[in-house]
């Protein structure tokens, strides 16, 4: 029995990891909760991709629900997460806008180019300045804000097809039950 | 062309792993010597290919090939080429890579050194490794792969965190990695026992034998290694601190306890064949505890400061690996563990007495440290929220498990194996006591009494003066030429190094004199005796990056002692990181870390400044490396390197016959 106990012990242990695994995947383990979640979104004016001498922002989007996705052309992830919103973007329901984030408007266009553009819209932040006041530490990050402007989720990494379908969704479903 | 050569040569690794791996231990076994044979040149082949696709990933970086995603991540143009290289290892996919390269060093050494070893034996310790290097060869082909291509290549890359762009960095991890995968070998050899019976009575103490220098010098290396981590913290990370608890280190420090306990039970059962349940299982745990460590870093499931990329199908990899490895071995443990304790009962006085009740205190504060480490996880098990434990926990907690350690420690070369007259310890006791209760009562009068310094003073100066006075006693009595065997001389050096570290860590720790200061140039700021003055701020650049670059003039009683360039950087990813100017000392470091401007626009103006007062943290490292030390120079007995000469096949029973 004696010579059992370190086996014993160390099953518990792997229960203990198959856990983890299993929480880390259902739980972002870098989830910062954010404090913007709830709260208004920063408001921003930023010039547009297709036409950098106008701006668009917050104040054009007010009035239906849209999805803020950060990206960069430089941004490894970004290439990884880039088929999954293609593939997605027609049928969410809501408006996904692009926020070209620390990035050459020309590298931003050529990248989209080459790999289809899943955007109704394009919004560049080409110093990163405005994407702060989101509280963007990092690309790929995605926003979901609802018609009065409020931040109502935040995913901060790739949007997978799993992300998608387990928490972007119900999120989108539960802007509609709102009042 | 070459990435995929690469990944070709790692395809055939795997494939000539599977062999070394399955057909010696299916022929030692069945006890069919071609199979057996099979073992060696398995080995030598795969680590031909592993170390082609190693340098061949060394090549990329360095021509910086960014169609390889790699390269891509963790390289950029303005990359000076020691950290293209260093950036081999600089994140996930690489540093397996390295672990692997590393692990057919150790196999390869091992099968040119085992010739002495009965034919069925090596041919199950070099089984064992194949095993080992399959799972992380099949890790890296299917969950990480360094040679995946990027499409379109970008026309520069990331560049490698410059937090890693470090002299430490460079030599850091090859050494830390040699130390934990160097504990695969003593785990080998305990696996091959448990499968061939020499585990049991009487052949146990071959085994061990045989597994000792190998584990001191890998522990010898994990050693150099966690000391090289921690001076890279305290020069690059800017706190000025040298150990953070945070779970990487802590992966790192748990073998290195259980190994160290490890080292003393194969003493004890290569000399008394006692114990020998006991050093099977730490055989497997330090490597386990390697293992796991490599499973909370890779896999998401804690985090820390060292991030890595988290990825859940790796964790799941590892776990599944985990299981197979640590839980066989542990299956194996518990159906083939001697079941009569062997060797004579213990005296109260004795050496093997003395070494169980300290590596039983090394083998709990190593758990100790896991618990703190899965903290978190068990808090989000048990539904208590977010919970971690930092250094309140360990601070309080390890000391006090090392409190008996320290005790004992001066006591150790005294102690004869079997029986000790109380007499002899007795004078020790005196001797080391007063000369401890001498250093504290000085300390006192030198610090104003910090207590926690005073005990550090005392505790190293009990160590130090009993370990010197056998040391001095030897010299004086033994004959020339036998005075220090190499077991002997590597146990005092590594004693006397557990005394330098203690020392180090308890005065720094206490005596530091952290301020921060805002200074405009020409102004000074004092910490003791030092006047530090504020020279002003200027830009300089470098290899790839620019910088905010500081000077101070440090001088005690008007004389100048050192002029400090502590910097800003700016990496050309943009990335800001800040690099410590530090004046090193044997007794004192000083420490100084710009930090912001009053006004950003005016960098030639008014700055805030950290100044450190470090007094004796060098000897924390020093400690550190003659602990090292102390493994290598054992590991190299004579007695252990060219053991007793085996006929090939002439079983085992003759190897132990010969042991001493």
């Amino acid at each position: 029995m004696n010579r059992l106990l370190p086996l014993l012990g160390f099953l518990l242990l792997a229960a203990l990891f198959g856990f983890g695994i299993h929480w880390s995947r259902a739980h972002d383990p870098r989830e910062v909760p954010s404090p913007l979640i709830g709260k208004p979104a920063p408001a921003f004016a930023l010039p547009r991709l297709d036409d950098p001498a106008q701006r668009a922002g917050s104040a054009d989007l007010r009035g239906r629900p849209y999805l803020l996705n950060v990206f960069g052309s430089w941004c490894l992830a970004c290439g990884e997460e880039h088929p999954v919103l293609m593939a997605h973007a027609g049928d969410l329901g809501v408006a996904l806008v692009g926020y070209a984030y620390k990035d050459d408007p020309r590298d931003t266009r050529a990248w989209l180019a080459r790999h289809g553009n899943p955007y109704t819209l394009v919004v560049v932040d080409a110093d990163g300045q405005r994407a702060i006041d989101f509280g963007v530490y990092g690309a790929p990050e995605t926003f979901l804000i609802d018609a009065q402007g409020v931040i109502r989720y935040k995913h901060v990494g790739v949007l997978t097809p799993a992300v998608i379908a387990d928490e972007l969704r119900p999120a989108i479903a539960a802007l509609d039950a709102a009042p | 062309m070459i990435p995929e050569l690469a990944q070709l040569a790692l395809i055939l690794a795997l494939l000539l792993a599977l062999a070394q791996g399955v057909l010696p231990l299916f022929g030692a076994w069945r006890g069919d010597r071609a199979l057996m044979a099979v073992a060696r040149p398995a080995a030598y082949a795969q680590a031909l290919f592993a170390w082609l696709a190693f340098a061949l990933l060394a090549l990329a970086l360095l021509r910086l090939d960014f169609s390889v995603r790699y390269v891509a991540a963790n390289a950029n143009l303005a990359q000076p080429w020691y950290y293209r290289l260093a950036a081999v290892w600089g994140a996930h996919e690489g540093s397996l890579l390295l672990w692997i390269a590393i692990l057919n060093l150790w196999t390869v050494l091992l099968a040119r050194r085992s010739r002495h070893l009965p034919e069925a034996f090596a041919a199950r310790v070099l089984g064992v490794l194949g095993l080992i290097a399959v799972g992380f060869l099949a890790f890296v082909l299917f969950t990480s792969n360094p040679f995946a291509r990027l499409s379109p290549m970008p026309l520069d890359g990331n560049e490698l965190n410059p937090v890693l762009q470090d002299p430490g960095m460079v030599f850091h991890p090859p050494v830390l990695y040699t130390g934990y995968v160097g504990f695969s070998v003593a785990f080998a050899f305990a696996v091959a026992a448990l499968l061939g019976g020499e585990q049991e009575s009487g052949q146990e103490r071959a085994w061990v034998r045989w597994a000792r220098p190998w584990t001191n010098i890998a522990w010898g290396f994990l050693s150099a290694g966690i000391v090289a981590g921690s001076w890279w913290a305290y020069a690059e990370l800017g706190w000025g601190g040298w150990w953070f608890w945070d779970p990487v280190e802590n992966a790192s420090f748990m073998p290195w306890l259980v190994g160290a306990a490890l080292i003393h039970t194969q003493a004890v059962t290569e000399k008394r064949g006692a114990l020998g349940a006991w050093t099977l299982l730490l055989s497997i745990l330090a490597f386990s505890l390697s293992l796991l460590g490599t499973f909370l870093v890779r896999s998401g499931v804690l985090t820390s400061v060292h991030a890595f990329a988290a990825d859940p199908r790796r964790g799941l990899y590892i776990l599944g690996f985990l299981i197979v490895a640590v839980g066989g071995a542990l299956l194996l443990y518990a159906l083939r563990a001697p079941r009569l304790p062997a060797g004579k009962p213990f005296a109260t006085l004795s050496r093997e007495t003395a070494i169980l009740v300290g590596n039983l205190m090394l083998t709990v504060a190593a758990a100790m440290v896991l618990l703190g480490t899965l903290f978190p996880l068990l808090g989000d098990a048990l539904k208590l929220g977010k919970v971690s434990v930092g250094p309140p926990y360990f601070g309080l907690l390890f000391p006090l498990l090392m409190l008996p350690v320290v005790l004992l420690l001066p006591f150790g070369p005294y102690l004869r194996w079997g029986r000790t007259e109380a007499g002899a310890l007795r004078a020790v006791a005196v001797r080391a006591g007063l000369a401890a209760l001498a250093c504290a009562l000085l300390a006192t009068a030198l610090t104003d009494g910090a207590a926690r310094a005073v005990a550090g003073v005392a505790a190293a100066a009990w160590i130090g003066v009993g370990t010197a006075l056998y040391a001095y006693n030897r010299l004086r009595a033994a004959p020339r030429g036998r005075r220090f065997p190499a077991e002997m001389a590597g146990m005092l050096l590594a004693h006397a190094g557990v005394a330098v570290f203690v020392a180090g860590v308890l005065l720094s720790q206490n005596l530091s004199i952290e301020r921060d200061v805002r200074l405009a140039p020409g102004q000074s700021a004092r910490i003791g005796e030092y006047a530090f003055r504020f020279d002003g701020v200027r830009l300089v650049d470098g290899p790839n990056w620019k910088a905010e670059q500081g000077t101070l003039t440090v001088s005690r009683d008007g004389a100048v002692v050192a002029v400090l360039h502590p910097q800003k950087r700016l990496y050309s990813s943009e990335r800001i990181q800040t690099e410590a100017a530090i004046d090193a000392g044997a007794l004192r470091d000083l420490y100084v870390a710009l930090g912001e401007p009053l006004d950003d626009q005016h960098i030639e103006h008014a700055w805030t400044l950290r100044l450190y007062y470090k007094p004796f943290i060098r000897w924390i490292w020093c400690g550190g490396l003659l602990m090292m030390l102390g493994g290598f120079v054992s590991a190299g007995a004579k007695r252990l390197r060219a053991p007793q000469p085996v006929a090939h096949g002439a079983g085992l029973a003759v190897a132990a016959a010969g042991a001493p």
